[in-house]
């Protein structure tokens, strides 16, 4: 068990720059090592008795996870950095699994708390995904009230008319998009039968009109072009990656015979390398399990090299280019 | 006088004929019981239906392999046992069963016990999965706990008896 802070680990040597070109929203991690920079939190005391995640615990993640990325020491600091008073700030969660495969509720409220702190009026949160039948099934609490964290469906609101186009993806955005300044991505890590595996990238399928049109060949180029969207990559600012419990066949839907419990945070800007790094994880389980990979189970997810090529350009997928700095 | 006789008859005909094939016809089976129905158990939630063509609404890119393995529609109902422990029933309704066969065999045998449940069971400590003609169930509970495998074997039965 390695101590709090203890250890980093480049995932390999090299300072080959993402550079210049990166379209990452902030660019802090990168200027210093040439790297992107993933913070990995893991707490092996993260459940009670009854193996559900304790609320403080959540927090406490959060904050070191946050703390080691910003490198500050206050946690609230972090948030000031990715957000300014008077913005609209949207959470977009995943809820599709229902209640045992769904973006933790004490993370996404952790967030939400630390928002407040950072300035955002509770009434300028948004808690999102696409219906409110999916964020009710996952036990979020739908509201709309203004003096409070809202929560709602993207079915409460609607679809913009306009139709916009990134490479082979044509569709409408959510009005949530639209109506929000910085977006926080907050998906959960799963295998996908179709996809191979989905996290940060995939979980933006979640905020167009029509996300099945965009299921062929694997989800490439699709999950690229569409994050490759001006209007959605300009908005995504953070990923805080949930991977508390995470599926490693038969997801995404929440199939408890195919879960397990990660007990795991992974934060950063460059949701390319999230992604890598959560196909690793799930890789990793389905060689413990005995399963074939997802490449020769015909449903590698190519996407994310799509999304880290010349064109797109969204993030590296080459693991010389990723720190990670795991923290216990 | 004749003619009169004849358009009577015919309408009586007529109806018998409708009667019949309306009382012949089998009821669509509603799989999911009441509340009061399974000891311990009340239906939490109003049952949703999702056609082929909009399956992946509900389970995203599960929906492919049921699918390819002729989903007509499937039905999803919440339940509660005791009043804390969630489970969710979906019943796929396969164009034969072959199709119900395909998805059951697709899951592992490893780990797996088994229950007197349809024509194939698979039972885990949270989940239980059965077929039985062109119905595939598979119901889901969404926290490990005592007695919770028990619980919905019981459950599961009572859907055994509806379709």
């Amino acid at each position: 068990m390695q101590n709090r802070r203890e250890f980093l680990m480049e995932v390999a040597a090299g300072a080959a720059l993402i550079g210049a070109e990166s379209k990452l929203a902030l660019g802090v991690p990168t200027k210093a090592t040439g790297k992107s920079r993933v913070v990995v939190v893991h707490d092996n005391a993260l459940r009670n008795a009854a193996g559900v995640p304790e609320p403080a615990r959540v927090a406490a993640m959060l904050d070191r996870a946050m703390e080691t990325y910003f490198h500050q020491k206050d946690p609230v600091a972090p948030w000031k950095q990715l957000v300014r008073p008077g913005q609209v700030v949207s959470l977009k969660v995943n809820c599709i699994a229902g209640k045992g495969l769904s973006t933790s509720i004490p993370l996404v409220l952790s967030i939400c708390e630390r928002l407040q702190q950072a300035g955002i009026k509770p009434g300028n949160i948004i808690i999102w995904d696409r219906t409110n039948h999916e964020l009710e099934s996952a036990g979020y609490t739908i509201s709309t009230d203004m003096n409070h964290v809202r929560c709602f469906g993207t079915d409460s609101v609607g679809y913009e008319d306009a139709v916009l186009t990134s490479g082979q993806v044509k569709t409408q955005l959510s009005k949530i998009v639209t109506q929000s300044d910085v977006i926080i991505n907050v998906p959960v890590l799963k295998h996908h039968g179709i996809a191979g595996v989905t996290m940060a990238m995939k979980n933006m399928y979640g905020v167009i009109k029509n996300p099945r049109d965009q299921h062929g060949n694997n989800c490439n180029p699709y999950v690229a072009d569409l994050n490759a969207l001006p209007e959605l990559h300009r908005k995504l600012r953070f990923v805080v990656g949930d991977i508390f419990t995470s599926i490693y066949d038969r997801g995404p839907g929440f199939k408890p015979e195919y879960t397990w419990q990660h007990n795991q945070l992974m934060v950063g800007e460059d949701r390319v390398a999230i992604d890598y790094l959560g196909w690793q994880i799930i890789e990793k389980k389905r060689a413990e399990k005995g399963l074939k990979s997802l490449e020769n189970s015909n449903s590698g997810p190519h996407y994310i090299a799509t999304a880290a090529d010349p064109q797109h350009k969204l993030g590296t997928n080459d693991p010389a280019k990723i720190a990670v700095e795991y923290v216990s | 006088m004749k003619r009169f006789h004849c358009i009577h008859l015919l309408t009586a005909l007529l109806l018998l004929a409708t009667l019949t094939a309306v009382g012949c016809r089998k009821k669509a089976a509603n799989p999911f019981p009441e509340t009061g129905k399974v000891a311990d158990w009340e239906k939490s939630s109003e049952t949703r239906t999702f056609d082929a063509a909009n399956l992946w609404q509900y389970i995203d890119g599960d929906s492919e392999q049921y699918i390819q393995a002729g989903v007509v529609n499937t039905s999803t109902s919440d339940y509660k046992y005791k009043g804390s422990l969630e489970a969710t029933v979906d019943v796929y309704t396969m164009t034969n069963a072959n199709g119900a066969k395909t998805i059951f065999d697709a899951d592992p045998q490893t780990n797996a016990g088994t229950a007197p449940l349809g024509d194939a069971a698979h039972v885990f400590q949270q989940s239980v999965v059965f077929r039985k003609g062109p119905y595939l169930v598979r119901i889901v509970a969404f926290q490990a706990a005592p007695g919770a495998s028990d619980a919905l074997i019981a459950l599961a039965h009572a859907v055994d008896k509806r379709l």
